[in-house]
């Protein structure tokens, strides 16, 4: 008995070492990539994505808005809430491995900050580009 | 007689009280502050739902810096789309969660010393939308300048609590626990 569970630990931890290093795509990625395909979406592009990240638009208050005034420049560092300083955890899954991990929270911050930065909701093609994008980060 | 036995026996029970006390942040110690000393500050209560949706963007201000008609106005149902210029709306069944959560622990009733000054400081037909705008809580950071708060970029607004309160999240704003990043206890 003790030797079958020993043979299954190595088992299973040759099976999860490479799937590890090659580090998957979280499911709740591909969950979404897949919802966005259902609307309508198609050809995610991951490097439209990168520029869109830093791409500035105008705001009501005068100033100019993009994902990094709050996530900051390097994603692998935390960044700060523009308005109120709060700590915002690094975007980065190689260094928060949390990230893009459950859907409803994606979604639920794709809605808050889309309409923050660019002042509308992204589209679902854009929501995939930007998950191609940040799911290698 | 039986009287003096169980004074006798409250001064042994409040003796590791005593003891507690003196760790813990704000208290001075002393038997009084053991009996008393956990309704100085406003009243430490946490709600998951509450620090997930609404501590992701600043800091989780305490129910008890508001009265109850300030948060109802904040958390009711079509506010959040526009809570002070970000869309910070949830499903109805969260919102609910949250109202209920701030309403059953909101200023009104508290018996705790901040919470008691806030709600003394707000005119009865008043409904101050932010802490920051609570009288109270105004005049406590009157004197602050703007290279302390609004253009120290590890501040950069009186809402970002824990900034300089280093127990705000405990619940204690206590003076010996301010300290303002790049002044330290310079203000």
């Amino acid at each position: 008995m003790q030797k079958q569970l020993v043979r299954a630990a190595i088992v299973l931890a040759l099976v999860a070492v490479p799937g590890i290093a090659l580090a998957a795509d979280p499911a709740a990625v591909t969950q979404l990539l897949d919802q966005y395909r259902q609307e309508g979406a198609a050809g995610f592009d991951a490097a439209r994505a990168k520029d869109d990240w830093t791409k500035e638009h105008p705001a009501d208050d005068g100033k100019m808005r993009s994902c990094i005034t709050c996530h900051g420049s390097d994603l692998t560092k935390p960044g700060r809430h523009a308005k109120t300083g709060k700590v915002i955890d690094p975007m980065a899954r190689s260094v928060n491995p949390d990230r893009y991990t459950d859907p409803a929270k994606i979604e639920k911050w794709f809605k808050r900050n889309c309409k923050w930065a660019w002042g509308r909701l992204c589209t679902p093609q854009e929501k995939g580009s930007f998950l191609m994008f940040l799911k290698d980060t | 007689m039986r009287r003096w036995a169980v004074l006798a026996g409250l001064l042994v029970l409040g003796t590791p009280a005593v003891a507690a006390a003196d760790d813990s942040p704000g208290g001075s110690g002393g038997f009084l502050d053991a009996l008393f000393g956990r309704h100085k500050e406003v009243e430490p209560v946490h709600n998951d739902t509450y620090e997930e949706e609404c501590g992701a963007c600043h800091f989780a201000y305490q129910p008890g810096l508001l009265p109850r008609r300030s948060w109802d106005r904040v958390v009711a149902p079509d506010a959040l789309e526009d809570h002070f210029g970000d869309d910070a709306s949830v499903e109805e069944p969260v919102r609910k969660e949250i109202a209920a959560f701030l309403d059953a622990h909101a200023a009104d009733d508290s018996w705790y010393k901040r919470s008691i000054k806030v709600r003394r400081s707000i005119p009865k037909d008043e409904a101050p939308l932010r802490i920051t705008d609570v009288p109270y809580i105004r005049r406590k950071h009157a004197d602050l300048d703007k290279a302390r708060v609004q253009d120290n970029p590890k501040v950069k607004s009186l809402a970002n609590c824990a900034a300089c309160h280093r127990k705000a999240a405990d619940a204690v704003y206590d003076d010996d626990t301010v300290d303002i990043p790049g002044f330290g206890r310079d203000w």
